[in-house]
């Protein structure tokens, strides 16, 4: 059964093409990579997917709504949480705090009960606080919690954004480039815990730049070159298709 | 715990109380005046510290909805309808008890609005603008945000001081006490003085309690997330347009909150509120007091007020609110009584020590 | 209503618009360079008045005006130097403030130095009844003048951004800061220039406008928010539809008074400035396709 369906899906800024005609879905449970050259148009096609931009045309189905022209909050509320490519950490927040703010969907204090005070906010708060240490510790980085987010090392951040994301329990998780700037050691590492995540019944769909995560942990791979879809496989097969081979070795980025 | 998040309030509370008797002591009970006037100003300035240092959404119209509250106040007690009598409207008016009738300075007689639903009409007048300027205002960022809000209370300013159904140049006078309930009046009559200091800061320290209470809460946790990165806020599912309208309709409601009051107070208002010169010594006092630091806004709010009010600057008085902007912004853009030192404060950071 | 009448509200509302349109242009070289809205912009116009009515008291007319000019980008040069250059990626609402309070400083400044008094430059030709007629319609020449001084200095100014080495390093800077400093080019020194020049083409309006509007030590804001709203209702940092727009506005406002009381004036161009905001922020003549990869 797949929970993410997107179809023919377009969008234009001015003279480029971003995302052409784009179709493919995501099987629920799984794993599914997004690759392709710089400027393939995978940013763009995450912010379309999650509402940060409007489509020319095409659909986006996601848990059997149709969700495209809703808001990213509306897409958040649904069930799709997302990380940053450039990481997107509120400053000046503790890392507990941050990924308290994951939480959002999931509690419902309003101005009127929040400035009264009531119990059960108070409960509420609570609740959140404590969801969001046991995220921390599913991550191995409960130590942080009362850190400045923005002032932890760079890997530290990126873990912390996952945090973010997971604590909205979203029943599919949009990572773009979480290795972008790890080392080696941590690369693996994220691999994993992105495998964890996985096995807990989340779905991913990713974007990457490091093959040998993307060829370990994904179930299915989407390739992507100046906004065209040219493979969806699984990974050993995208490995030996013609067209993205002449894609990778056409570009000193492979 | 629920002790300690108070703690902060009857701090407050007794630091109210204490500067009461210290004034009664040293026998300068017209201190209290200043003191009641800087604590409605107060009410401005609070709700302005969430919406700017806590929500990062600049405005530079605020005084224009504390003349908004004050002049429909002041507008609906004072304008006779006796002349009207027998019409319908008034009638109905009459008839829910809406109205009070008097005799003004010369003994003619007098039909006006009773304060309190003068008060609440007003409210909600302030609350139906601010809601219509909002919602479109509230989608521009940085500078296109700071002149539609400059714009905004340059208009309002601008109406006040154009329209001779508000007096114009001169303001609306002569506008009645303000009987709130179990003898308590909100009047300048320095018989009250004591009384309506307490009026005054009764007021403030309810806001702080609600506000408190806000900034520690979920919504409290989202508008910083919409300060930080709005982006990201809104896709962890913040609704960030909707919570940034609901707190610029909060700080404009407390702005004309205290607009009601100071004008019953003072018995009347002109169009030097509504100036934007006051709406950037608003901001100006948010920022010394630390952008999102309620209680070093408060503090510096009631300092900077009072001196002002006192005559401390003389004929400088802009010109003191207008170096004091630059030399924060230039040297201290944090303010000078630094956040950090406010969060070692009890009580102000949720405790920490709750057990993992 | 006589076509004389109509006339002469036209000829007015451009006279204003043309004042209005200079002030959005050095919004906009201050925009281009830096983006930074400088809400000291009014200013500028009202310290080359003020400056220029001293000055006149000694000095001949034209060498007056010179001085005021100068005198006026020297104070331009001093607030980016003080204020402006050693700040280190200050944020927008940094910038805002510190303008905003460089603005009241000024003007606290101009109240302390020449009161609260209205003060002009004479006319520049005759005197405030001359006027020359064509049939039923009679112009001030010293709308002549304004309307001459503004054109040669829009020219001068497009000359300079198109033709001289300085003019193109500025514009390289606004362009790329980055890559213009790689070539070379000083970005912080092109930051002082736009200012400087912003203060200039500010106080030379201020001089040739005081004889018909006075000027006072808080004139100032009511033309940083006109200049504010022509700028942005030609499109922010495009100059040359800042004429269109400042045209338009000064005439719209012109003809309101025949609608609303004159107190209202200002009301006016206010509100075509939250419309646009609200509308179409990338303004009148803006690329809306464009505008939308801009953070409004």
């Amino acid at each position: 059964m797949s929970l993410l369906v997107v179809k023919d899906l377009c969008k234009r800024f001015g003279g480029l093409q971003a995302v052409d005609n784009v179709s493919f879905a995501v099987a629920s449970g799984s794993i599914k990579a997004l690759i392709g050259p710089n400027g393939a148009g995978k940013t763009t096609l995450f912010n379309l997917i999650f509402g940060a931009l409007l489509p020319d045309s095409g659909q986006v189905w996601f848990d059997g709504k149709q969700t495209d022209g809703w808001k990213p909050h509306q897409v958040a509320a649904a069930g799709m949480a997302r990380t940053f490519q450039h990481i997107r950490l509120f400053p000046k927040m503790s890392a507990l705090d941050n990924i308290a703010v994951g939480r959002h969907v999931h509690s419902r204090a309003g101005f009127l009960a929040s400035m009264l005070g009531l119990p059960w906010t108070r409960r509420e708060q609570r609740a959140v606080r404590e969801k969001a240490l046991e995220i921390m510790r599913f991550l191995g980085v409960e130590e942080l919690a009362d850190g400045e987010a923005t002032s932890l090392a760079y890997g530290q951040q990126r873990i912390v954004e996952l945090g973010r994301a997971l604590a909205c329990e979203p029943k599919l998780l949009l990572l773009d480039e979480p290795a972008a700037g790890l080392n080696m050691r941590e690369t693996s590492e994220m691999a994993k815990l992105i495998a964890r995540i996985r096995d807990t019944g989340v779905t991913v769909l990713l974007v990457e730049h490091d093959m040998t995560l993307v060829m370990n942990i994904s179930d299915e791979v989407l390739v992507l070159s100046y906004g065209e879809k040219i493979a969806d496989d699984k990974p050993l097969a995208i490995q030996k298709h013609p067209e993205v081979i002449k894609v990778y070795l056409g570009e000193d980025d492979a | 715990m629920g002790r300690r998040r108070n703690l902060p309030i009857v701090a407050l509370a007794m630091a109210v109380i204490a500067v009461q008797l210290l004034t009664a002591a040293a026998g300068k009970p017209q201190y209290l005046t200043q003191l009641t006037m800087a604590g409605y100003y107060s009410l401005v300035i609070v709700g302005l510290t969430l919406l700017m240092g806590y929500t990062g959404q600049i405005s530079l119209g605020h005084a224009g909805f504390f003349a908004i509250g004050g002049y429909t106040s002041g507008l609906l007690t004072t304008y006779n309808l006796h002349p009207l009598i027998g019409q319908i409207p008034v009638s109905i008016l009459q008839a829910c008890g809406l109205l009070v009738s008097g005799k003004d300075l010369y003994g003619a007689d007098l039909l006006v609005v009773r304060p309190w639903a003068a008060c609440v009409v007003a409210l909600l007048v302030t609350i139906g603008i601010a809601y219509l300027v909002g919602k479109p205002v509230l989608k521009l960022k940085g500078h296109y945000l700071a002149m539609a809000t400059l714009g905004f209370g340059t208009i309002v300013y601008k109406v006040v001081l154009g329209s001779s159904l508000v007096g114009a140049a001169d303001g609306i006078s002569d506008i009645p006490a303000f009987p709130l309930f179990a003898g308590l009046v909100v009047t300048g009559k320095s018989a009250l003085r004591a009384q309506n200091y307490y009026v005054a800061w009764g007021l403030v320290l309810g806001a702080m309690a609600l506000l408190t209470n806000l900034i520690r809460s979920r919504v409290g946790r989202a508008l910083r997330a919409i300060h930080g990165a709005e982006d990201a806020a809104n896709a962890m599912g913040v609704d960030t347009g909707r919570y940034k309208l609901q707190m610029f309709v909060l700080s404009a409601a407390l702005a004309a909150l205290g607009g009601v009051f100071l004008t019953h107070y003072n018995g009347g208002i002109g169009p030097s509120e509504a100036s934007v010169m006051k709406s950037v010594r608003y901001v100006a006092i948010v920022a010394v007091g630390g952008m999102a630091n309620l209680w070093g806004a408060l503090f510096m709010g009631v300092l900077l007020n009072f001196l002002s009010l006192r005559g401390s600057f003389g004929s400088y008085d802009d010109a003191v609110f207008g170096l004091i902007l630059l030399a924060i912004m230039l040297f201290a853009p944090d303010g000078l009584l630094r956040a950090e030192f406010a969060r070692r404060l009890p009580g102000l950071r949720r405790g920490q020590k709750a057990a993992p | 209503m006589s076509l004389a009448l109509l006339f002469q509200y036209l000829v007015a509302g451009i006279t204003y618009g043309t004042i209005y349109a200079i002030v959005a242009i050095g919004f906009n070289i201050i925009y281009n360079a830096t983006g930074i809205i400088n809400f000291a912009q009014g200013e500028f116009v009202m310290l080359g008045g003020m400056i220029g009515v001293t000055l006149r008291a000694l000095l001949p007319m034209p060498v007056a005006i010179a001085g005021a000019v100068i005198a006026t980008m020297l104070v331009g040069a001093l607030i980016e130097m003080l204020f402006i250059r050693w700040l280190r990626r200050p944020s927008v609402l940094r910038l805002i403030i510190i303008t905003i309070g460089l603005s009241i400083a000024i003007r606290e400044l101009a109240l302390l130095l020449w009161g609260e008094g209205v003060r002009a430059l004479p006319y520049f030709t005759g005197t405030a009844v001359t006027s020359l007629s064509v049939g039923d319609v009679h112009i001030s020449p010293q709308v002549l003048w304004v309307l001459g001084i503004s054109a040669v200095m829009v020219a001068a100014l497009n000359f300079f951004f198109a033709r001289t080495l300085l003019g193109r390093q500025m514009r390289a800077c606004a362009c790329n800061r980055e890559a213009a400093q790689l070539c070379g080019i000083s970005a912080k020194n092109m930051v002082t220039l736009s200012f400087v020049l912003s203060a200039g083409i500010g106080a030379l309006a201020g001089c040739v406008i005081s004889p018909i509007t006075y000027v006072q030590y808080d004139s100032g804001s009511s033309l940083a928010l006109k200049g504010f709203t022509v700028a942005i209702l030609g499109g922010l940092g495009n100059s040359m539809a800042a004429v269109a727009a400042g045209l338009l506005l000064g005439t719209l406002e012109s003809f309101s008074i025949w609608v609303m009381p004159a107190a209202y004036k200002d009301v006016i161009a206010i509100s075509i400035l939250l419309l646009i905001l609200f509308v179409r922020p990338s303004g009148l003549f803006g690329n809306a396709e464009a505008a939308r990869l801009k953070d409004y």
